[in-house]
């Protein structure tokens, strides 16, 4: 199971200093003129007494020109514009941190969050983020490896791939350079079947977006995962909304109005059964954290997820309408004979196909009872002329011949 | 910030039923005329219920990217994008005339624009007419043609069949086509009975639906008689009792419904620029071989 790294890494890749003790480098930042013109932009017309703020120190205008205030310095005014360019300059770090996401990155919560997650879980300070940007910060998201740099000139660059492809050159992969291609990417899993819930772990490896900008960076997450940012931001500011399992069914309508009709006031197991079937960590991504109702837990565990599932989607909602329609029928006896081995057998098929291991299962190792050539045996064994197991009809008016 | 969210059915088995909605999502996106376009749907991800999450934007135009008002557009869309207050009188609509509500998303605690669907939009007329002539290749269409424009019938949804008669008519009354009909799926006039139904030697059949799927690859191929089995495919044109069928799949799919959703964005009052002239142009049939 995935999960997000809980601190920075910063070792893959990095070019070896003999001398492990030393902290890691803050890379020497040029600041360009962009990021300089913007800080320029943000003191036009500002009030001098709200001074604009990096870290470090601050900058605001005054009649003569500009007020410098370095947090371990003295003030300076009067500050001209060539002046201030230096001053700049010497502080690019803080400066191209500032314009990175106020300029670039922009407001909206959810990027604004994820990408400052990506290079900063503990609140680090300017140095030390660049200083582990320069060597490459990754993260897990779902089956992502997302590594943030940063360039010379303060300006941050993104590499997302499958973590399978971790540490395979860019060359050897498919590579994307538009986020929106990402949609064709989580399409069809890499045996070419469809793939109806986007978080399944069924994510196919092989391509790579090695030099995304923040905003590209943050539409492919979107892309392959979509709303799992606003979701985890929404969880960060405690305020995930999370609709649990008997308010989402009573919601439902048309043919999947009936789904409710599957509560019947006598507790909650099926609905464990459907966590257990859809929700595992081995079918999808996403960290359960609906329940019954707000005051019954299920009793099956939610996953480990980095991000959270806040209500029952599409797919369980479609299966469990299947289900409420298999669930309405009563338990019958039926009286078959199997030797031990034959019943064995039913339940590695039974097995093998819930954990998704057929695939795996070769042709000629007749020891697995989910082996083709062991279930041919089986059926051509027990199997009548209509496909009844032990020859016993489904119905029990039922007779083998038609009247 | 001006957003445009379409919204779509998706599907959880037909890979293919996503593709015309991105398709238009980025013929839009390309006109620069929103500042961020997405896309949400009842059966993918994001989902209804998660899509006005993910938008930034304070100017919202959701635009649904179904064929007729009804069942979805009325109850399903509004109820998962939580409008605060929807009802649907609120379009005042006969079944056709759906225009714009504004409401508040209670997930966003915004107000978004919700649109009518793009089925009924009159400019859905004009990509009825444009699918004909990309399935014929020719942009000049009509004469010596009969169009045949087919839906479910009213067992699915009362509005289904009031669409198509809709657009049939205001064809019909282009005189491009020396005849237009109405055809449905499950009620009478039956489009398993096409070659009844016109004169003409060559019909166009243009399916009102959104995505290729079940209907219109397999259901509409086999009961026109286009081919025994959906998986042996079929020639366009295709002969069937002595007319020439050209079956042109589903509607939604033209290039030019970008147009549609354009418009039910700009009639709920999203300034377009030059966007809609844009979208005609870059997604107009090539003239001549």
């Amino acid at each position: 199971m995935p999960e997000p790294t809980s601190d920075a890494t910063a070792d893959e890749g990095a070019a070896a200093d003999d001398d492990t003790e030393t902290a890691p480098e803050v890379p020497s930042i040029d600041l360009p003129s962009d990021a300089f013109d913007a800080v320029l932009d943000a003191l036009d017309g500002r009030d001098p007494n709200d001074p604009l703020r990096f870290e470090g120190f601050s900058v605001a205008r005054d009649d003569g020109g500009y007020v410098l205030d370095p947090a371990d310095g003295d003030r300076q005014t009067g500050v001209s514009e060539r002046e201030l360019h230096e001053a700049l300059d010497e502080r690019a770090p803080a400066v191209t941190d500032w314009y990175a996401f106020e300029r670039v990155v922009g407001e909206f919560g959810p990027r604004r969050a994820f990408l400052r997650w990506l290079e900063d879980a503990d609140g680090a300070t300017v140095a030390t983020r660049y200083a582990a940007l320069a060597e490459g910060i990754e993260r897990a998201w779902g089956e992502l490896k997302i590594t943030a740099t940063v360039t010379d000139r303060g300006e941050r660059r993104y590499d997302v791939r499958h973590a399978d492809d971790a540490g395979v050159p860019v060359d050897e992969l498919d590579r994307y350079d538009d986020p929106l291609d990402a949609r064709e990417l989580v399409k069809l899993d890499e045996k070419g079947r469809y793939r109806p819930l986007k978080t399944a772990p069924s994510l196919a490896d092989g391509w790579v977006f090695p030099d995304l900008g923040p905003r590209d960076a943050y539409e492919a997450v979107e892309a392959i995962y979509p709303a799992t940012v606003a979701n985890w931001h929404r969880e960060r500011e405690g305020e995930l909304d999370v609709s649990h399992w008997r308010e989402t069914m009573e919601r439902q309508s048309g043919i999947y109005g009936v789904v409710k009709t599957w509560d019947r006031g006598e507790g909650h197991e099926h609905v464990d059964w459907v966590a257990e079937a859809c929700c595992d960590d081995s079918q999808c991504l996403k960290r359960r954290e609906w329940q019954y109702d707000d005051e019954t837990d299920l009793d099956v565990d939610g996953g480990d997820g980095a991000f959270p599932c806040r209500e029952p989607c599409s797919v369980v909602v479609s299966a469990a309408r299947k289900w409420t329609r298999l669930e309405s029928e009563r338990p019958r006896t039926y009286e078959f004979e199997l030797t031990p081995s034959e019943k064995e057998q039913v339940e590695d098929i039974i097995d093998a196909v819930a954990d998704g291991r057929i695939d795996e299962i070769r042709e000629a190792d007749t020891k697995e009872g989910a082996n083709r050539y062991r279930t041919r045996f089986l059926r051509a064994k027990r199997f009548d002329d209509e496909g009844n197991l032990g020859g016993v009809p489904t119905e029990p008016d039922e007779t083998g011949d038609e009247e | 910030m001006q957003s445009l969210v379409i919204v779509a059915h998706g599907s959880h088995l037909n890979p293919g039923s996503s593709a015309p909605t991105y398709d238009h999502a980025d013929t839009i996106r390309a006109t620069g005329a929103f500042d961020e376009v997405k896309t949400g749907f009842w059966k993918e991800e994001p989902h209804f219920r998660e899509v006005l999450r993910t938008v930034e934007g304070d100017e919202i135009y959701v635009v649904p990217l179904f064929v007729s008002e009804g069942y979805f557009t009325e109850q399903v869309i509004p109820r998962e994008l939580r409008l605060d207050g929807w009802d649907v009188s609120e379009w005042d609509s006969d079944g056709l005339s759906a225009d714009q509500a504004t409401l508040v998303a209670e997930d966003i605690d915004r107000e978004v624009h919700y649109c009518g669907p793009v089925g009924t939009h009159r400019a859905m007329s004009d990509v009825i007419v444009r699918r004909a002539e990309s399935v014929t290749g020719d942009p000049d269409v009509g004469e010596g043609f009969g169009l045949a424009v087919v839906g479910h019938g009213t067992e699915r949804n009362e509005n289904s069949a009031k669409a198509i008669e809709y657009h049939a008519d205001r064809i019909a009354e282009r005189d491009r086509f020396d005849e237009v009909r109405a055809l449905y799926m499950d009620e009478e006039p039956e489009v398993d009975d096409l070659p009844e139904f016109f004169e003409s030697d060559d019909v166009v059949l243009v399916p009102l639906f959104i995505a290729d799927g079940y209907h219109t690859q397999e259901d509409i191929p086999e009961d026109v008689g286009l081919c025994e089995d959906h998986t042996e495919g079929y020639d366009v044109p295709t002969e069937v009792d002595g007319t020439r069928i050209w079956y042109a799949g589903a509607v939604g799919t033209e290039p030019l419904m970008a147009d549609v959703i354009l418009e039910r964005a700009a009639d709920a009052g999203a300034d377009l620029g030059t966007a809609l002239d844009d979208v005609r142009e870059t997604t107009r049939v090539a003239t001549g071989d």
